[in-house]
């Protein structure tokens, strides 16, 4: 954005402001969707036109309009769409919404302009993701596998710990396999003043920031850089997946803020809104930055996209979670419950899924055993949480001695399996291994999901050589 | 043709307005700008034609060119459309990728549709010679286009003459005229290909009932809701209901001829996900990858809004053209929804009046005129052929709320309507139909084929029978508990569960149990029911409930649809009907 320009053309016609909206008595040769400036007593503020006809032509300013003045005010078009300066010197460095640099640093030598909005990718190129990213973090790596390529996001809810999963999975996350490029694109859309404290202290102290790229918008900066974030963090690491061949994983918190904007700037426009005051097109608008990751068969990087959103009210049917769900292969859904019990990261398995894992795990991507002992996981815990709401009723006491032994399994399941320490980075060996301990609580008989082979060689029992608790 | 040409005078995202366009047609094409995007006329107000355009609009600027081209959006139909690729506008994404070198889709590229150099084997029809007289619709000649599909040269639509010239049996591209027509002192020189507009359904001799079912290799489908050739079914489900997969399987197996995938407005990596599963899986019934019998028109979610409406028609016009040659052809799109939402932006943006939630009130005409286009059809032209286009449309309700409006329209014109239900999906029982809300208006025209195999009308309502029953016991059980329950409803309790288990829940990635063929299901059917008689015989000679409940041939039907056809019909099935009936001896002699 700090590049010289010409303008070129100008004009003083403003003949109208309404919120963010400022209307513009046409001149010859502005383009839809080009950027212009406004420039007010001796600042300015960027906008783009949304709307132009032979009379008339709509700005939309990214900000506040404030102090323009009809007739007086200039509004200076650009001659081009929203572009950004991208570099693989971006690396290790924190940017706003708009690519300009905030840690001090001067701004990276541009190695190329990119339209922010980029493109659609050929679906006749792309390739199904099927390799595994190992996040470090048990719940996730073991049952709800995220793979290169993939768009998974996490359905949080104000108060939970999403933003320390994120930092987590940012310190943690790396791509099995040794000599490929592994990056890691952080973007913060309209986060509070505490939280954008917290990214900044944990990116600067973390040993992984020459791998990361952030971007930070806070809820103070303006409307349009927030609805531009996800879109300048994506086309980043577009430039890094593609020319540069990057494993590239970009987190996004918190996509409600964007969805607010968005709602916001609609409401602005006097546009038909749909559910709750969103637009009718948030589902477009969402896919175009989501659909951006994937795997191509021409290029070695992939794009990840993993969006952090909290869910007003806790409700998964709210517009903004539930039209997420259609655009992304699958969701991350943490619990209020969970999460008063102590447990962390507090993920509810059964509301959470991850589409694409089958293609990703088992010999040669995790481990041979990842897709029986996954199942069995599941589906011992669906039990053990049947026979918790049983006992409920009916009490403890009438219980079989097998159903006890359930009631044993769910707790360890959740605090060894689960619960996990913040700083702590579990291979995906070290994940299964942590499940197959969890499972030895339950007799053999009842592993209905695994085939006596693997069992025979991952089984704590056999492994070990010694009998345990169950045995 | 050339068109008259105009000027932009507005631009308000996928919407131009031009000036200037005397004499344009509605529903005609035109190039927009510079690049000569790709638009459609869907307005006209005055002297100003409202374009709809199907590529990215920024950078368009006041004062651009607008040509018109003088034809409606068209397809070409022609040797070449199976296993293509095709966005919503009928480029092939594979060619735009080879011609381009990027991986991404940009605008105003411009690739024919099908192959100019490809060089096609013809063989003229033996029914037709020179000085014959042709009719709309006659075969002249036919060319074998993958191992699994003849393409049928049919004499176009609006065409018909003396035969003045017919090409001798060789190697053709598709511009090369393969045969003229003389009507009058006009001669047409008809080519392999034929462009039809994508809006105007293909004329056909005669419109019949849909009375041959249509076999899905699913049983819930098959079996409880059966489609038939050549009609219509929509499939609605919140997301994770499993409605993507159970799509897939249904293009994967359906008997019919040709399969035609329409991703509008979805995921990309699905859609590279069922493309590559189409080019690895091998048809069960001719043992030939599926993707030689398939076309997709992919137009993911990220691409340009306006382009989900044409995929839709694109796709249903590709069916009927299939259809006319005698085949039967299945086509799913995946979602109407998407394109709904699509129509409801553009009908924003023209400032028309809404109707429920934004959308425009002709949405419900809109849907009728893309389900009305399936059926089953006697084509038009000699030798006489029977074809069928059925239609499965994706619907994604907000919320999974069937109350808006494009389930609620969509259900006026569907005959089938399968209700993917969350609960159901979370409980892991897919395909995750909802029995209780789900119907088939088929099942009447279709009884006389079930009826040969079995005595399916009978189960079929019992099977019904109970799920309803257990639907109104469980409200009883949650208050209760199950051991009040007389042991009559406990064992329809226990029934049920079998009927959802081991009949009705089917999975997609078992590679026996995703393709149920009839017989198969019948034969599950059978022992459910064979079962549940010899049980109810029991309880009225004092056994109970928990009794049956220990048989081991219990667990021996619930194995059943992990067995192959051959093997269930060679021993298996006979062996664990032997042994419910032994078992069943055993427990009353006991008593």
């Amino acid at each position: 954005m700090s590049r010289e320009r010409l303008f070129v053309k100008s004009t003083r016609q403003i003949f109208g402001v309404r919120g963010s909206l400022l209307f513009v008595r046409a001149i010859g040769g502005i383009r839809y969707g080009e950027l212009v400036e406004v420039s007010l007593d001796g600042t300015s503020i960027l906008g783009q036109v949304i709307d132009v006809s032979k009379d008339a032509a709509v700005v939309q300013v990214f900000g506040s309009t404030t102090g323009v003045t009809p007739g007086k005010s200039v509004v200076r078009f650009y001659g081009e769409t929203i572009k950004v300066p991208v570099s693989s010197d971006m690396l290790g460095r924190i940017f706003d919404g708009l690519a300009r640099p905030i840690d001090g640093g001067p701004q990276p030598i541009p190695e190329d302009y990119l339209d922010i909005h980029g493109s659609a990718l050929n679906p006749a190129l792309r390739v199904p993701p099927s390799e595994p990213i190992e996040t470090g973090i048990s719940v996730i790596d073991g049952l709800l596998t995220l793979v290169r390529g993939q768009k998974l996001p996490i359905f949080s809810g104000s108060g939970l710990p999403h933003n320390r999963i994120a930092m987590q999975v940012v310190r943690q996350a790396a791509v099995r396999g040794s000599g490929e490029s592994f990056v890691v694109v952080f973007g913060a859309v309209g986060v509070a003043y505490e939280e954008a404290a917290y990214f900044l202290r944990e990116l600067r102290s973390m040993g992984a920031l020459d791998r990361t790229i952030a971007f930070i918008a806070p809820a103070s900066a303006s409307t349009v850089e927030k609805l531009a974030l996800p879109r300048v963090a994506l086309t980043a690491a577009e430039f890094l997946a593609w020319s540069y061949d990057a494993h590239v994983l970009t987190i996004l918190t918190d996509m409600t803020n964007y969805a607010e904007s968005l709602r916001e700037i609609s409401a602005a426009r006097e546009e038909v809104p749909g559910r709750r005051g969103y637009p009718g097109y948030m589902y477009t608008d969402l896919a175009t930055i989501y659909e951006r990751a994937g795997r191509v068969a021409t290029r070695k990087g992939s794009m990840t996209i993993m969006p952090i959103l909290t869910m007003p009210d806790d409700d998964i049917t709210h517009p903004i979670p539930d039209l997420t769900g259609y655009i992304t292969e699958g969701q991350i859904v943490l619990s209020r419950d969970m999460w008063r019990k102590g447990i962390y990261p507090p993920v509810d398995v059964f509301l959470s899924l991850s589409r694409l894992m089958k293609e990703g795990i088992g010999e040669g991507k995790t481990r041979g055993d990842h897709r029986e002992l996954f199942s069995q996981l599941i589906s011992s815990y669906a039990e053990a949480q049947y026979l918790r709401e049983l006992s409920a009723i009916v009490g403890l006491e009438s219980l079989t001695p097998r159903d006890k032994k359930y009631l044993d399994f769910g707790d360890l399941f959740e605090r060894k399996f689960i619960n996990q320490g913040e700083r702590e980075r579990r291979t995906f060996e070290q994940t299964l291994d942590v499940g197959w301990e969890v499972l030895s609580v339950l007799p053999e008989e009842e592993l209905k999901q695994i085939s006596p082979q693997t069992l025979k060689k991952y089984h704590v029992k056999y492994r070990l050589g010694v009998q345990t608790r169950s045995g | 043709m050339s068109g008259s040409s105009g000027r932009i005078y507005r631009v308000s995202g996928p919407l131009v307005v031009a000036e200037g366009l005397s004499g344009v047609m509605m529903y005609e094409v035109v190039r927009v700008g510079e690049e000569g995007l790709i638009g459609e006329v869907i307005a006209i107000r005055g002297d100003r034609a409202y374009v709809q355009v199907y590529e990215e609009t920024s950078g368009l600027t006041v004062g651009e060119r607008v040509v018109a081209t003088g034809r409606p959006l068209s397809a070409e139909l022609g040797p070449g459309l199976i296993g293509s690729i095709y966005d919503g506008l009928q480029r092939p994404e594979k060619e735009i990728a080879s011609s381009t070198g990027s991986i991404f889709i940009r605008r105003g590229v411009s690739v024919p549709s099908l192959s100019r150099d490809t060089r096609w084997s013809f063989e003229r029809s033996r029914d037709v010679k020179p000085g014959d007289k042709v009719n709309p619709g006659d075969l002249i000649g036919f060319v074998r286009e993958s191992p699994l599909i003849v393409h049928k040269i049919m004499v176009p639509p609006e065409v018909g003459g003396y035969v003045k010239w017919l090409a001798e049996d060789g190697e053709y591209t598709i511009e090369d005229p393969v045969a003229v027509v003389a009507s009058g002192d006009r001669e047409y020189e008809v080519r392999m290909y034929q462009l039809w507009p994508i809006r105007r359904p293909r004329p056909y001799a005669e419109k019949l009932n849909p009375v041959e079912p249509l076999i899905t290799g699913i049983r819930v489908i098959d079996y409880v809701f059966p489609m038939a050739k050549g009609g219509k079914a929509a499939i609605p489900g919140g997301f994770g209901t499993g409605k993507t997969v159970a799509l897939q399987e249904i293009t994967k197996w359906s008997h019919a001829d040709i399969a035609i995938y329409v991703g509008c407005g979805e995921r990309g990596n699905e859609m590279s996900d069922a493309l590559t599963s189409f080019m690895k899986l091998m048809d069960p019934r001719r043992g030939r990858p599926m993707m030689e019998r398939s076309v997709f028109i992919a137009n993911t979610s990220n691409m340009p809004v306006a382009a989900r409406e044409t995929s839709v028609f694109l796709g249903v016009t590709i069916g009927e053209y299939f259809r006319d040659m005698g085949y039967d052809v299945v086509m799913v799109a995946d979602s109407t929804s998407r394109w709904a939402e699509a129509m409801r932006e553009i009908s924003g943006r023209m400032e028309e009046m809404p109707g429920e939630e934004g959308f425009p009130a002709y949405l419900s005409s809109r849907l009728a005129e893309f389900y009305e286009r399936a059926g089953r059809v006697r084509a038009l032209g000699r030798p006489e052929r029977y074809g069928s286009l059925t239609i499965f449309g994706a619907v994604s309700p907000p919320g999974g709320d069937f109350g808006e409006p494009v389930v609620r329209s969509t259900v006026r014109y569907v005959q089938c309507f399968y209700a993917l239900d969350y609960g159901l999906a979370t409980r892991r029982h897919f395909p995750a139909i909802n029995w209780l809300l789900s119907y088939s208006l088929y099942t009447d025209f279709v009884k006389d084929y079930w009826n040969k195999l079995t005595s399916w009308s009978e189960y079929r309502e019992a099977f019904l029978k109970i799920l309803q029953r257990e639907a109104e016991l469980s409200d009883i059980v949650r208050l209760v508990g199950p051991e009040a329950l007389p042991e009559e409803d406990k064992l329809v309790l226990e029934v049920a569960r079998m009927i959802r288990e081991d009949f009705l829940q089917q999975s997609a990635l078992n590679p026996v149990d995703a393709y149920s063929p009839p017989e198969k299901g019948v034969m599950i059917a059978e022992a459910i029911m064979e079962f549940y008689r010899l049980a109810r015989r029991a309880l009225a000679k004092g056994a109970t409930v928990a009794r049956v409940r220990e048989l081991k041939s219990r667990s021996e039907i619930a194995q059943l649809k992990y067995y192959t056809l051959k093997q269930l019909s060679e021993e298996v099935f006979k062996k664990v009907v032997d042994d419910v009936r032994s078992e069943f001896r055993d427990l009353l002699g006991g008593e």
